[in-house]
């Protein structure tokens, strides 16, 4: 296998500004030394609560934002660019090549275009001039995420959620993208439409090969579509693994209290739950140490002094513990079926 | 069993707008018992929250509770009170007094312009005829008992100073001001992250305990159901489609769109890349709901012409009904 991306000690950090001078009072460190690397064809999750930087990450690689410090290889064809240091029309070249899905399809297609405009501007702004022949990509688009065809020349408020979240997924793939930056696509659906978009996600990977940054909160949604997962708290990766081996047994103390958090749907399952204490920190102002220890239930003292790197502990299998290798953590079993 | 507090009967709430009338609850009926959690579940505009709001008559215009019974046992044994026919004005004491409402999204339901604790003050008092300083001791009572740390200086900051976390701790201990026996909790953590989920939910399930608190859980999450209710309704575009114990939901659902909710969740446990079952198509508009059986353009285990005309009736009793045609009441 070869990567696709290679994320090297990825920093952003905010200026936070006060006063009339607006001078810079501290830094937010939003993201705060990541690395990660994408294999071609697969999906890796970026997961973690609120705040901890992974939807940061993930418009730094889109050079949505301008990364503070670190490298963002992106492998395409036989050259290898670093996306950190590209200038604006060298990205634009790029930007074909890696497209996003938006967490919120209410907010992210234009109501005044209809479906036909909104999935063909990006062919347009690409150089597809000719109208039939943008009109054919469109179809094969649209037949593509599932959308009847008919539906061409409808205004975004005519469709349901999940109808939207297609529109959106189809002008993701207009270009033929290789990597496909997914922020939270399903979060703002119901259920029952929500596996519908996970299942599409599915087979338009198997089909067209794509390579997935799947950005999530929810770990069963996660545990669905990902071949690995990196958890992520406070601005760092803590943990990095396969999904099967992150889910059954987790090597950082953080990644099991996330996982025993995650609510199940099978009453009466013994209630063990890890009940965090505290709450997460701010990343304008982190813990001395390593950023979890003041909610870890395995702190020591040497915790609160030395930031943990995120070290291979066994083979495939990444932690940012001191402790990782002498403690055994609790996962979540595979469902007997 | 013992005698329910809350027993809801038929409920019907319609809005009336300038397109027509939204049937928002359409016949829902359920009974709440003292120190147990009903679970009320539902997709997006099934009517579950528009059921809280009924029980407190709080439905906001141009909606209206059309029909219906909402009895409420008084806590001294006597007969139970229709409180869809009491005056206005007693009906401020129960709400809040007798049954409290939480809300999803903390941020919302405070006043941005006054601390904390003025706003749990003012229902201390409004219910409570206590003193301002009695007041003020009781509501940093209450923070503490809601596991707010360092509840006398929290009292006197303003919500955006608080993390969403500590915000539905503040609204928990808010509702439970005057120690309602009912308490109401609509999405009470679908704002939260899954670790600050977990505390909220051992906060409610430790106070019901204490207190034989009698809660309604309002969430589209089924593990949360799982996890924290002894009884569940379903409910689908204003109708109670079923309901049960939670064992019975789970183990043996008998509606359709409960089996395949269940079926089409995403879980921890599953194997990875694994496709999940889907419901075809999506919910219906509340414009274009559709006749018979609401469920019957979604349902993979459609009877016929039956489905499509006819709306099926509720089988059972309140302790565990279905309304649909497989289970029974076929014209």
């Amino acid at each position: 296998m070869t990567a696709l991306l290679e994320v090297e000690g990825l920093v952003k950090h905010f200026p936070i500004r006060k006063g009339l001078l607006r001078r810079v009072v501290g830094q937010v460190r939003a993201v705060d030394g990541v690395s990660f690397t994408i294999q071609k064809g697969e999906t890796l999750a970026l997961v973690g609560e609120s705040g901890c930087g992974k939807t940061t990450t993930a418009r730094c690689i889109l050079r949505a934002l301008t990364p503070t410090e670190g490298k963002i290889k992106f492998n395409i064809g036989d050259a290898s660019v670093d996306l950190a240091r590209l200038k604006r029309r060298e990205l634009r070249r790029l930007r074909r090549h890696m497209q996003m899905v938006f967490q919120d399809p209410y907010s992210s297609l234009n109501p005044r275009m209809v479906v036909g405009e909104i999935i063909g501007e990006p062919l347009l702004i690409n150089g597809m001039t000719d109208r039939t022949q943008r009109r054919k990509r469109v179809t094969e688009l649209m037949e593509m995420v599932q959308l009847p065809a008919a539906y061409l020349n409808r205004f975004p408020h005519a469709f349901s959620g999940g109808q939207r979240q297609r529109i959106g997924i189809a002008r993701a793939l207009a270009l033929s993208p290789e990597l496909i930056v997914a922020d939270e696509p399903v979060s703002a659906l119901d259920v029952s439409v929500q596996a519908q978009i996970l299942n599409l996600m599915l087979d338009l990977q198997d089909r067209l090969k794509l390579t997935y940054l799947f950005v999530a909160h929810d770990l069963s949604v996660v545990k669905h579509v990902s071949d690995r997962v990196a958890v992520m708290y406070v601005g760092r990766i803590v943990e990095l693994a396969e999904t099967e081996a992150l889910y059954t047994r987790p090597l950082h103390p953080y990644t099991e209290a996330l996982l025993s958090a995650a609510p199940t749907p099978v009453p009466d399952a013994v209630s063990t739950r890890i009940i965090l204490e505290r709450e997460i920190a701010d990343p304008a102002n982190p813990p001395p140490g390593c950023a979890f220890h003041p909610r870890c239930r395995y702190a020591i003292a040497r915790c609160a002094q030395q930031v943990p790197a995120l070290e291979e502990v066994e083979p495939g299998r990444w932690a940012a513990c001191l402790r990782a290798r002498e403690l055994s953590l609790r996962g979540i079993g595979v469902e007997a079926t | 069993m013992a005698e329910p507090i809350l027993s809801v009967r038929n409920l019907e709430t319609q809005f009336f707008g300038p397109e027509g009338v939204v049937r928002a609850v359409d016949g829902v009926d359920f009974d709440v018992f003292e120190g147990r959690t009903l679970g009320v579940v539902g997709e997006s505009g099934c009517g579950k929250s528009v059921t809280a709001r009924s029980i407190l008559r709080i439905v906001e215009r141009p909606g209206r509770v059309v029909g219906g019974q909402i009895l409420l046992r008084p806590a001294d044994g006597g007969a139970p009170v229709d409180l869809l026919k009491l005056p206005e004005a007693e009906m401020r004491s129960v709400r809040g007094g007798e049954i409290a409402l939480i809300f999803q999204e903390p941020m919302a339901s405070f006043s941005q312009y006054y601390t904390v604790g003025n706003q749990i003050i003012e229902a201390i008092r409004l219910h409570m005829h206590l003193d301002k300083r009695a007041a003020r001791a009781r509501a940093i009572e209450l923070l503490d008992m809601a596991g707010v740390p360092q509840p006398s200086r929290r009292i006197d900051e303003y919500p955006f100073q608080l993390s969403g976390g500590l915000r539905q701790r503040v609204m928990i201990a808010m509702a439970l001001a005057c120690d309602p026996r009912v308490l109401i909790a609509d999405e009470p953590t679908t704002a939260l992250d899954v670790t600050t989920q977990a505390q909220i939910l051992d906060l409610l399930r430790e106070l019901q305990a204490k207190r034989g608190l009698a809660l309604i859980l309002i969430t589209h999450d089924m593990g949360v159901i799982a996890e924290m209710a002894n009884d569940v309704v379903v409910m689908y575009l204003g109708r109670a489609v079923e309901s049960g114990s939670v064992k019975e939901i789970f183990g043996a659902p008998r509606h359709p769109y409960t089996r395949a909710l269940l079926r089409s969740i995403p879980t921890v446990l599953a194997k990875p890349r694994t496709r999940l079952s889907t419901i075809a198509g999506s919910i219906p508009h509340p414009f274009n709901r559709p006749k018979g059986c609401p469920y019957h353009p979604r349902c993979s285990e459609i009877i016929g012409t039956v489905c499509e005309t006819a709306e099926p009736p509720p089988i059972g009793d309140a302790s565990r009904e279905v309304r649909c045609f497989l289970v029974g009441g076929r014209p």
